[in-house]
């Protein structure tokens, strides 16, 4: 937290909306450049983690899937923390 | 096009609002004034406003559809400014007729126009549909038009995409309407936050100047004068950037170095 938001909180005031738009932007422009709707990145994500788990057991709800986009590039990230490797294989 | 000295810039955005003619024509009147044979074509042609802002709206007696008609010729549909008479300007076709226009056409008029200019700047309607196709067929290269606001650069990043795929190049971004203030207080996105989404090299930033309102009242481009305003001062500075002068972009900072900026940056020291 930066001085500007504890004074923030502390008088009510608006927070800094620039950060959001960042955030939105990269996240809409990803979904934008790879003509990939959120529907189908769901889907995709589901079917992902699905095969994976057949090798390794994860984390329950920490499997994430996401377009990440950096200098016009995009790129589907997975971050899928294990917890062990499927004792029967 | 084919005459490889005269340069074709698409002027776009997607986005409308965003400055598109009013970056033209006080570009197209900077570089006249800079000595390069400069015309500006209006390739709005469902909404024209390019006159306008010259203040040539009523000297136009002939459009560029009745150059292609074979019903003028082209010095007759060339409309050439008064102050600054290595400034023309070619017109819109007649707005009630929009489908006569296509890429031929604007191919057609570039080949009539490249003996004779240096710098043809080509103000591309809004939208990224027919209308900016076209305006697009006769682009060598292209300066994209955004506002430090989200949807301008969302709007921006889908017609750099469509430049791309055109393979016109370079292409150059020109930020719009910055307000230093705002983006001090972290309110508005900064230059660093559009260039690093957009990935564009910086041609310009503008900041949002009432006098660029003003000048649109009278119908004189800010550039026309010598007067001292930001946004007149970085028009120019643009022209002289695109004749290859290594002119520095103006330091946000300098305009802000109030206690109250000081104060700003303090405001964003970390402690959690």
């Amino acid at each position: 937290m930066a001085i500007r938001e504890l004074l923030e909180r502390l008088f009510g005031r608006q927070p800094a909306t620039a950060a959001m738009a960042r955030q939105r932007l990269r996240l809409v422009l990803a979904h934008d450049r790879s003509d990939l709707n959120p529907e189908l990145v769901e889907r995709m994500r589901r079917e992902i983690l699905a095969v994976v788990s057949k090798y390794v057991e994860l984390e329950d709800g920490h499997g994430e899937v996401n377009l990440e986009t950096e200098d016009r590039t995009t790129a589907l990230v997975a971050n899928l923390p294990i917890r062990r490797v499927r004792s029967s294989l | 096009m084919d005459d490889s000295s005269c340069r074709f810039i698409l002027i776009c955005s997607g986005k409308g609002g965003v400055g598109k003619t009013t970056l033209t024509a006080n570009l197209g009147v900077a570089l006249a004034k800079l000595d390069c044979k400069t015309a500006v074509l209006d390739a709005d042609f469902g909404l024209r406003n390019l006159d306008l802002m010259l203040g040539l709206e009523n000297r136009i007696v002939y459009t560029a559809q009745d150059l292609l008609s074979g019903s003028c010729r082209l010095e007759q549909a060339l409309v050439k400014h008064k102050q600054e008479p290595r400034l023309s300007l070619m017109p819109a076709g007649n707005p009630r007729m929009l489908e006569w226009l296509k890429t031929d056409h604007m191919k057609e008029i570039a080949t009539l126009l490249a003996p004779r200019f240096d710098y043809v700047l080509i103000d591309a309607p809004a939208g990224v549909e027919a209308g900016f196709r076209n305006a697009a067929a006769a682009a060598g290269e292209a300066i994209v038009v955004a506002n430090p606001e989200i949807s301008s650069v969302r709007d921006a990043d889908r017609v750099i995409g469509l430049l791309n795929a055109r393979g016109i190049q370079p292409l150059q971004l020109v930020l719009n309407r910055v307000r230093p203030t705002m983006v001090a207080h972290q309110q508005m996105l900064s230059v660093e936050d559009v260039l690093d989404i957009l990935a564009l090299p910086l041609v310009g930033m503008v900041c949002e100047d009432e006098q660029v309102i003003m000048s649109a009242n009278r119908g004189e481009p800010l550039t026309l004068n010598d007067g001292g305003s930001p946004a007149a001062v970085e028009y120019a500075c643009i022209a002289r950037r695109l004749q290859g002068e290594a002119v520095p972009l103006p330091d946000l900072d300098s305009q802000n170095q109030g206690l109250l900026s000081r104060l700003g940056r303090l405001m964003n020291t970390r402690i959690l």
